[in-house]
């Protein structure tokens, strides 16, 4: 089954805002069937001040698709139609407190039937760019057909450059077949060979400017920062050892060292720093890596 | 509330009795059956007397013909890549579109390597066209895999019939056996099957145990070549406490066989009748003439396979379901496709599969608990008016992006 947060299996239970609105003056119905997850939300604007009235949902698919769709309407209930397109699909999730890599499609459905919904409403035409393909990265939710338009796109030629474009492979790395496969063949419309053991051109410089070691590590120290109050709270505390390429090690003192939530915590604590870096990075006790080096490496 | 479980196709409680089994061969039977030892000769002897018990449950005519595995996937491989091994100028394969992914994926990549692959096809009951298959026999082609019992439906597969055409055309013929062994009568020396895959996990034995059956005489490359276990076709130290459960596994599906093809059969057929005559719009997918005795697959139409699966799940009841969600996968079960049924029916395909543990007590529970949880996805569902489904469905409700 899949990991769903309380949040998901309670609004999947109890969903809210569940069938036709009445009086509804706006439609949009999204969704796929061959996926198996499809939409409809009816939504009750009032004409003179264009804040939404009454929102429901009618929805075929998945627990995550009618968790989705219930939060959806529970969100938007009460805001203006331009407050309502504000809303992201990320909103979503983070309502729902999360959603597994393979359901985040689920929170797109929701915003594209709000953006169907709003131009129903105003008379307008809604096209959607959407293209779904089988999901590839599971760390980081990316999608056949991202990866191949982004191959295309940018004449990419190896796993590495896909990682650095689309951050797909750049976790576990247990996709990095799959991609060779895509770029296999994106390469093979263009009449080109894949060649593995092609290098990769220099990584291209991140939207926020490239970071040097020193900016890295500052940031890393930024988000432990901002950790250790809340471990403090609970009579523990974390201390960044050092950083390598691919990652952080930390020491976890007072309560929290070997209690059982240790790499719970470790969890937490990367998910801060790969924020704040906007790239992976592995968080590990600094014990593995006196290990590591023990070993020889 | 004692949770029911109607997932065996998935996989199966070990018996007791197997545990009981196979315990004593992780401590004072812990000797590696190769050494010269006392405490590897006991094993040895063990390990001998499963081989027994695995060939009787197969009618095979020789106990050398079972070569033990670490799960049906690799007997599945095993078999296919030593036939391509064997005979390098035969470039086909033939194999069916509803096979197990252990199988598709296999030839999905062989294909890349250049091999071409047959895929029959299934009709919308789920059943092959002999005559198709029997066109595509011919000198090009190194083996015929095919499974014997489908793990979604429990549809059957006229596999000692297709051997007999593979043979007379001079082809050899594996049969993928995994759900089929231990529910059905088999006996190999009367067949002309020449390789057969099991996986103890099916039959109330541990994960991480299969066999291969190999015919005498049939050519053979090993998959893992090393040591000399197995008489050198697959090598690697015995997994010998679940090869005696496997053993212990085979001999009690043999004294089950009648229960199961009796009793859990009419456990079967109770169920999918209370669930039918209490629900409209739902239907049994795949062949129930020739069906395993413990499975049936019912499509509930306008509403998703997970969502049926989550909420049985908070009754305690466990199945599952050839949804796409419930796979990750973008697409419903390639085994309702296959049987051209529309979406709205496929992603609803919801799976019971029974075993000798569950009662009928269980199944009256089950019958009724489902109309309610079918109901209220419905409620929710674009596809359902006030008193059953809008009228013209795919119309009403015509989502973008399809
Ligand atoms: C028909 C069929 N073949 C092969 C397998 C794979 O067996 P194992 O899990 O032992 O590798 C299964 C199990 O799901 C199956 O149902």
């Amino acid at each position: 089954m899949w990991d769903y947060s309380e949040k998901v299996k309670e609004h999947f239970y109890n969903p809210r805002n569940a069938g036709a609105t009445e009086g509804a003056n706006a439609t949009g119905d999204v969704g796929s069937l061959s996926c198996g997850d499809a939409l409809r939300l009816t939504l009750k604007v009032d004409p003179e001040s264009e804040v939404i009235l009454d929102a429901g949902f009618q929805t075929f698919g998945c627990g995550s698709a009618i968790a989705s769709s219930s939060a959806l309407t529970e969100i938007i209930k009460g805001m203006t139609v331009d407050e309502a397109l504000n809303v992201s699909n990320q909103d979503i999730a983070d309502y729902l407190d999360g959603l597994p890599p393979e359901k985040m499609h689920c929170s797109v459905m929701g915003r594209e039937a709000l953006q169907a919904a709003v131009a129903d409403y105003r008379g307008e035409e809604w096209s959607d760019d959407h293209e779904e393909g089988a999901l590839i990265c599971k760390c980081f939710a990316v999608d056949a057909v991202m990866i191949a338009d982004t191959i295309r796109a940018n004449s990419l030629r190896t796993v590495e450059e896909v990682i650095n474009y689309t951050k797909a492979g750049g976790g576990c790395s247990s996709c990095h077949e799959g991609i060779e496969e895509i770029l296999a063949s994106v390469l093979e419309e263009q009449g080109e060979v894949y060649d593995p053991a092609a290098t990769a051109a220099p990584a291209p410089q991140p939207a926020a400017g490239g970071l040097t070691t020193l900016q890295r590590i500052r940031r890393i120290e930024t988000a432990i920062e901002s950790i250790r109050p809340q471990l403090q709270m609970d009579k523990g505390d974390v201390e960044l050892v050092d950083v390598s390429d691919d990652t952080v090690y930390v020491n976890m003192t007072g309560a929290c060292s070997g209690c059982q939530m240790a790499a719970m915590t470790l969890n937490g604590i990367q998910q801060r720093i790969v924020e704040e870096l906007g790239q992976f990075i592995k968080v590990s006790p600094a014990s593995e890596q006196q290990k590591k080096a023990a070993m020889g490496g | 509330m004692q949770p029911i479980y109607l997932d065996n196709n998935a996989t199966t409680r070990v018996d007791p009795k197997v545990v009981e089994a196979m315990l004593p061969y992780f401590s004072e039977q812990f000797g590696n059956p190769s050494s010269i030892h006392s405490f590897g000769d006991k094993v040895g002897r063990a390990i001998k007397q499963a081989r027994r018990q695995i060939q009787t449950l197969l009618g095979a005519e020789y106990d050398s013909e079972i070569i033990f595995t670490s799960c049906g996937t690799e007997s599945d491989s095993t078999a296919i890549l030593s036939a391509l091994r064997t005979q390098p100028e035969r470039k086909e394969i033939i194999t069916t579109v509803v096979e197990h992914t252990a199988v598709l994926t296999l030839c999905e990549y062989l294909e890349k390597d250049g091999y071409k692959v047959h895929y029959l096809k299934v009709d919308n009951k789920g059943r092959l066209d002999l005559e198709q298959y029997q066109a595509l026999l011919s000198e090009r082609v190194a083996i015929v895999s095919v499974m014997w019992a489908n793990n979604e439906t429990g549809t059957l597969f006229p596999v000692e019939q297709m051997a007999e055409m593979a043979h007379a055309s001079g082809i050899l013929f594996h049969t993928d056996a995994v759900q089929a062994v231990g529910k059905l009568p088999v006996d190999l020396k009367s067949s002309k099957i020449d390789m057969l895959s099991l996986s103890g996990h099916k039959l109330h034995a541990p994960k991480g145990i299969g066999v291969l059956y190999l015919r005498r005489g049939v050519r053979y490359r090993p998959l893992l070549r090393g040591g000399h276990q197995e008489r050198g076709r697959r090598a690697g130290t015995e997994s010998s406490a679940s090869i005696v459960a496997l053993g212990k596994a085979a001999e009690l599906a043999m004294e089950h066989m009648e229960y199961e093809n009796t009793f859990v059969a009419a456990m079967r057929d109770r169920l999918e009748e209370g669930i039918l005559n209490a629900i409209p719009h739902c239907f049994v997918t795949g062949d129930t003439e020739n069906r395993l005795p413990n499975t049936c697959n019912i499509a509930f139409e306008y509403i998703e396979g997970e969502a049926i699966l989550m909420l049985l799940n908070k009754q305690g009841i466990a199945a599952s379901s050839g949804s796409a969600c419930t796979s990750g996968s973008l697409e419903p079960s390639h085994v309702m496709r296959a049987m051209e049924l529309p979406y709205t029916a496929a992603h609803g395909s919801t799976r019971f599969s029974l075993s000798r543990y569950n009662t009928m007590e269980e199944v009256e529970r089950v019958i009724g608990a489902v109309p309610a949880i079918v109901a209220q996805l419905r409620q929710l569902s674009p596809y359902w008016g006030d008193n059953g489904p809008v009228a013209e469905p795919e119309k009403a409700f015509a989502p973008t992006y399809a």
